[in-house]
């Protein structure tokens, strides 16, 4: 910012003193906003353009980038890993967002209440969000590992249920993964629903008492309408993080990124080995443009859900 | 008045039938189910490779051993300051960009500010997923790979943190900026030293974010750094894991290593850290 604060002093300093008021804040303005314009012109919105381009290339960054129209996206939509790839980014996304969201609000809906030790019960609840997934991962494989090892199997042997496969199964392995993904979001879904709660004047509460309504009533004709915009960006939320899963499944699955079979693999982590294991940046590129799309849908979505309440 | 006692005594009876204690146990068991994971990692960092199997939370003979084996050859201690540094670097560039941009498009009129606004905006819909590739392409030609400044750059300013402060900002009286203006401040002086202070709740909301966003980030650190020196913490935990392959009390102690730092900070911090989430949630 050197050079926004001398500004006013180089050049003539008496064409600065001419200019009026108003002018002045305009070149201000734009001293302050020349390096951000510079770095999302930049690291923004060029590479968008080049993501574009090079999904429409063959680029392998040994060879210069060609041309080769549409190719990428044929191979794509003709290839069936890609099928159950998106098959499974689905499922993290229309399962993972529902079950985050209901259980999140009813913890919130409920530690809202509590008066004893809210401090501390909402911090049991809020730590895990402040853990990275690389290292609880790997603390969620071993629990799943198979007796004697697994914390889980470990527990289940011991109240006589048989040892599930989890992580080894292809049937288990995604609800496996799905569930420390959930985990750890919990805590930020809980303490957002919590504010958005007290964001709810209790005027409509006493009225609701003045008439007559029960707790269900009160949470299912005031709560819960007037907790919408809170819900409508959760929602979209945890839906966009659903959808760009990674860290969760790339750590619990090392030896086999993404397996057994696939069963586990989302799009973010195809992207992931198509560019930087088989080096098939055209290919990653336009894999990458599904999920942009993918996102965009869902982003429009809060757009008209959110224009169509005003 | 022995109406009113009654209603009293009625209300306080409410507060503790049996639907209330019920309620506040089961969140309490829930809460401690979600941080089992967290004290097992705990323990198991404490415990020999040959207590292991004994499942036990509270380990029969605790021992750092495993700490000072991990700790030991110093890759950790780097990866720690490498996360840290770069955390700090990144939380300090969003504070102070994300805070002039916010700034500028929220008290300056001129020609260009919607368009500015608008462009900046969008960029939220554009998921880091679909830059990575580019930017890759742009670190390797620049001499980026394998440098802090490679792992740092796509996320020195945000919008989300730009939207947020110019959220923050528009709060601000003017009357405060004009009569700055009057005593012949100049703008910059007058947004760092009038405007930034009246919105701190916002900035550290925003400082929350982005360190702890930085802190746990790791799909761009794998992609960028390949030289293990210049790991970020979260690269280091899932490489150095995959090699103790099924050492899992050494596992467990990188990643409690991992943990601890944030942990600490949160306790410290519980207040701000989770008004500061309920803000930039809100306003977000």
């Amino acid at each position: 910012m050197a050079s926004a604060n001398a500004l006013p002093q180089t050049g003539p300093v008496r064409f600065w003193d001419r200019l009026n008021i108003s002018t002045k804040r305009v070149i201000w303005a734009w001293a302050f906003l020349a390096v951000p314009i510079i770095f999302y012109a930049g690291i923004r919105f060029y590479p968008t353009f080049q993501a574009f381009w090079l999904s429409l290339t063959n680029w392998d960054l040994l060879r210069p980038a060609q041309f080769i129209g549409f190719a990428n996206y044929q191979k794509m939509f003709a290839d069936p890993i890609f099928w159950k790839v998106f098959q499974n980014t689905f499922l993290y996304l229309i399962i993972g967002t529902p079950v985050s969201l209901v259980v999140s609000f009813v913890i919130a809906y409920y530690l809202d209440r509590v008066k004893l030790m809210h401090g501390f019960i909402r911090a049991l609840y809020f730590l895990p969000f402040l853990t990275t997934a690389a290292a609880m991962g790997w603390v969620w494989r071993w629990f799943y590992q198979p007796v004697p090892i697994g914390v889980i199997n470990g527990f289940l042997s011991s109240i006589g249920i048989a040892q599930q496969p989890f992580l080894r199964s292809v049937d288990q392995a995604l609800f496996s993964i799905l569930i420390p993904a959930i985990w750890a979001g919990l805590g930020f879904q809980i303490i957002i629903f919590m504010a958005g709660l007290r964001a709810i004047p209790n005027t409509f509460y006493e009225a609701a008492k003045i008439d007559g309504l029960g707790d269900w009533a009160i949470l299912r004709k005031i709560t819960i309408p007037l907790l919408k915009p809170t819900t409508v960006f959760l929602v979209v939320f945890s839906s966009i993080g659903f959808l760009r899963i990674f860290d969760q499944v790339y750590n619990m699955t090392t030896n086999d990124p993404g397996g057994p079979l696939n069963a586990t693999k989302p799009l973010v982590l195809m992207i992931y080995q198509t560019a930087f294991s088989s080096y098939q940046m055209g290919y990653a590129a336009a894999q990458t443009v599904v999920l942009f799309t993918i996102l965009l849908i869902v982003s429009l979505l809060q757009l008209y859900v959110l224009r169509e309440k005003k | 008045m022995t109406m009113a006692s009654t209603k009293e005594l009625a209300a306080n009876s409410r507060d503790i039938r049996p639907g209330r204690i019920i309620a506040w146990t089961l969140l309490l068991i829930g809460g401690l189910i979600m941080i089992t994971p967290l004290l097992f990692m705990f323990s198991t960092s404490l415990k020999t490779s040959g207590q292991v199997y004994d499942l036990r939370l509270i380990p029969a003979a605790p021992t750092l051993d495993n700490y000072i084996k991990v700790l030991g050859d110093g890759r950790f201690m780097q990866w720690f300051f490498n996360s840290t540094l770069i955390a700090v670097t990144v939380t300090i560039s969003n504070v102070f960009f994300d805070s002039l941009v916010g700034y500028t498009l929220a008290k300056f009129e001129f020609r260009g500010r919607y368009f500015i606004f608008l462009a900046i905006l969008s960029t939220l819909m554009i998921p880091t997923e679909m830059l990575v590739i580019p930017w890759y392409l742009m670190s390797s030609q620049l001499g980026w790979l394998n440098s802090y400044w490679g792992i740092m750059f796509p996320g020195m300013m945000t919008a989300f943190g730009t939207f947020l402060m110019k959220q923050f900002f528009e709060g601000v009286p003017n009357d405060f900026l004009e009569a700055a203006r009057v005593d012949g401040l100049n703008e910059f002086t007058i947004w760092w030293k009038i405007a930034m202070p009246m919105v701190v709740p916002a900035i550290s909301a925003l400082a929350i974010f982005t360190f702890l966003g930085n802190w746990t980030a790791f799909f761009w650190p794998l992609i960028v750094t390949t030289s293990k020196e210049l790991y970020t913490l979260p690269v280091g935990i899932s490489s150095f894991s995959a090699e103790a392959s099924i050492q899992w009390e050494l596992i467990m102690t990188g990643a409690a290593i991992g943990t601890i730092p944030t942990l600490l900070v949160f306790l410290l911090l519980q207040r701000y850290i989770v008004r500061g989430v309920m803000l930039a949630g809100l306003k977000g």
